[in-house]
């Protein structure tokens, strides 16, 4: 066996232990934590993907967008509305997941045309505005005819069931008895890694290039023959479809959707799960979103310390949360202001100015 | 010689300031063909209303023939004009070897398909377009700091990244923005060979420059700008005894 083969095969077999590792997760978890943190896993699965699709626009384009929840609303109330009793639907998913994703993208589109000529701190205001109108407009499209429910959001929406084959519910499959969130994660580990292929081809590529090349420098780019609005839209479309496809797997997931969850402060979330974890580098952002997810959940265990310390709770556990968030996100941007794994750039620059 | 850039009656103006006033000339092809004058005089704005980073006023500029006329900066580069910039602009966080494939944007067509695919033709698109870029590196002389990030290129190794990268996009005319600012007399030097040997395969090259020395010694033909105007264009000798430019401007320094 020649060097190649040995490193090849070396790669095969991490390749191999990673996945039969993730494959194994929720069984640990769960019989480590409880069942509820299988469902944490499942969201820590898509603030991933939704990470991601913002990294696209912030981490490669530089575009800053503090409006990107509104993509991750598009497919949610995409799939609430076609597959739930509101309108009496229920397609399958393999034609919802995609309609969603292609309609966040179109919304992408949308909302990133207006905001082309604006950058910086201008450019996050429109977008916030844009993120903040879409919520609007769920919360009242509920008259003169009713779209959306208002309010009250949709319910009952219909789990992802493939020939017959629910997730909504338990189920045996190989003699294993698995719980519907468990059903789910291996759904959003698949999706997780689709969106990872796609973020790793496109990083290497003409294009992600391009979206790099007009965060470092409009001018120049355009100047280099890039046409600067299309590779911009583009970034917006790609993001706003990951937003998308999370959106709808959020649905199908939680089988309710309302405006509340789409508000500001998720945007912000996402954003602080890139800043975080590394702007632009992909390991980096998964990292941050499953920080940012699995952090303020473990937090809430502080409320029974308290108790079993001194007796009662001093602090709510919901506000010790934020505080000892806000903490970590300042100590980071004193300690490690490119995140916790910064991008390949950031590296090949500290390996550089070593001696 | 036949007429490659046709410029005629250009003007541009910022609020009051008038930049350019009727502007005027024309660059054959093959040629080395300078702008001067003094600071001021609207050389940069010239190049940027050319190039479509400023929109002129009025006028009429043409390309072989085609309109460069308002048309968009990745239009104007496509149809065979790149351009370097007198405060350089890098993509400073990518590496040398990146910032001269972001110049063959319009010479390769991978889409976001072809990239999620990897399909033969995007593969041999991405092996010719490093190779092309690293070919470009090793002709301005940095081709070992191709890994580098741009940003800690010295300050010559940036200028002449900025002329690989403009060179990658294959352009028929280039036009360089103070190219030797704050480079030593070697480098200076081999700038110069650079640029003559450019010219032999045929590459028509604007050259905006202050060392007199090089931009008389070099150009075919120039054309000189005062308070935004043309006052002179010819060879090197013609406007060096011109006595509005030496009125103007140049005084000893061109007579001597
Ligand atoms: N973007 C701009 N806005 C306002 N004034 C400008 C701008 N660009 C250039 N000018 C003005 O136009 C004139 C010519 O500038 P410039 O073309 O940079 O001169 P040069 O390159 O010959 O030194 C100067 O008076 C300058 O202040
Ligand atoms: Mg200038």
């Amino acid at each position: 066996m020649n060097v190649l083969e040995a490193l090849r095969s070396k790669v095969w077999l991490s390749a191999g232990l990673l996945l039969i590792g993730l494959l194994l997760l929720p069984f640990l978890v769960e019989a480590g934590l409880g069942k509820s943190w299988v469902r944490i896993l499942d969201f820590a699965l898509l603030y991933i993907m939704l990470a991601l699709g913002l990294n696209i626009v912030v981490g490669y384009a530089g575009l800053l967008d503090l409006g990107y929840v509104a993509f991750y609303a598009v497919g949610a109330y995409c799939w609430a509305l076609l597959a739930s009793p509101h309108f009496g639907l229920n397609l399958p998913f393999w034609m919802i997941l995609p309609m969603g994703a292609a309609l966040a993208a179109l919304f992408g589109v949308l909302l990133g045309a207006p905001t082309l000529r604006l950058r910086g701190d201008y450019l996050a205001i429109v977008t916030l505005g844009f993120g903040e109108i879409i919520r609007i407009f769920m919360n009242n499209l509920n008259s003169p005819v009713n779209i959306t429910n208002g309010p009250q959001g949709i319910t009952q929406i219909e789990p992802v069931s493939l020939f017959g084959f629910s997730l909504g519910k338990t189920q045996e499959v190989f003699g294993l008895t698995l719980s519907s969130p468990h059903l789910y994660y291996y759904l959003f580990l698949v999706c997780v890694a689709l969106v990872v292929f796609v973020s790793m081809r496109l990083e290497n590529s003409r294009i992600g290039r391009a979206w790099v090349a007009i965060r470092e420098d409009e001018m120049a780019a355009a100047a280099s023959g890039i046409n600067t609005r299309n590779v911009k839209l583009l970034a917006f479309a790609m993001g706003a479809t990951f937003g998308g496809l999370s959106g709808g797997l959020f649905a199908s997931f939680q089988g309710f959707v309302s405006p509340e969850s789409f508000n500001l402060m998720e945007s912000i979330m996402i954003l602080a799960m890139i800043v975080l974890g590394g702007m632009g580098n992909i390991w980096g952002v998964i990292l941050g979103a499953i920080l940012v997810t699995m952090i303020p959940e473990a937090l809430r265990y502080t409320g029974d310390l308290q108790r079993a310390l001194f007796g009662q709770v001093y602090v709510d556990p919901a506000d010790l949360r934020m505080l000892l968030f806000g903490i970590a996100l300042v100590l980071m941007m004193i300690f490690r202001p490119a995140g916790l794994l910064p991008s390949k750039q950031r590296k090949r620059e500290l390996a550089e100015e070593a001696p | 010689m036949k007429d490659l850039l046709r410029v005629e009656a250009v003007s541009k103006h910022f609020g009051g300031i008038k930049a350019l006033t009727d502007v005027s000339f024309t660059v054959r092809k093959g040629e080395i063909f300078g702008v001067i004058g003094p600071n001021g005089a609207g050389k940069t704005t010239l190049f940027n209303a050319l190039t479509g980073l400023y929109q002129p006023d009025s006028g009429a500029i043409e390309l072989d023939g085609v309109s460069l006329y308002r048309r968009k900066p990745h239009q104007i580069l496509k149809t065979g004009f790149a351009r370097t910039f007198q405060n350089i602009r890098l993509f400073h966080n990518m590496t040398a070897l990146e910032n001269v494939m972001v110049g063959r944007h319009t010479r390769t067509t991978s889409g976001v398909l072809a990239a999620l695919l990897h399909t033969a033709h995007n593969r041999k698109e991405e092996r010719d377009c490093a190779a092309y870029a690293m070919q470009l590196l090793n002709r301005v002389g940095i081709g070992k700091h191709a890994h580098s990030l741009a940003k800690n290129l010295s300050y010559g190794d940036q200028r002449r990244l900025e002329i690989a990268r403009a060179l990658a996009s294959e352009p028929k005319l280039l036009a360089l923005d103070e190219p030797a600012a704050g480079m030593n007399p070697n480098e200076k030097n081999a700038l110069r060979e650079l640029m003559v040997s450019l010219r032999s395969e045929g590459l028509t090259l604007m050259l905006i420059e202050h060392d007199v020395k090089l931009v008389m010694g070099i150009c075919d033909r120039l054309v000189v700008l005062d308070y935004g105007e043309k006052i002179a264009e010819g060879t090197p000798e013609t406007v060096r005894h011109d006595p509005k430019v030496i009125a103007a401007y140049l005084g000893a320094e061109v007579a001597a």
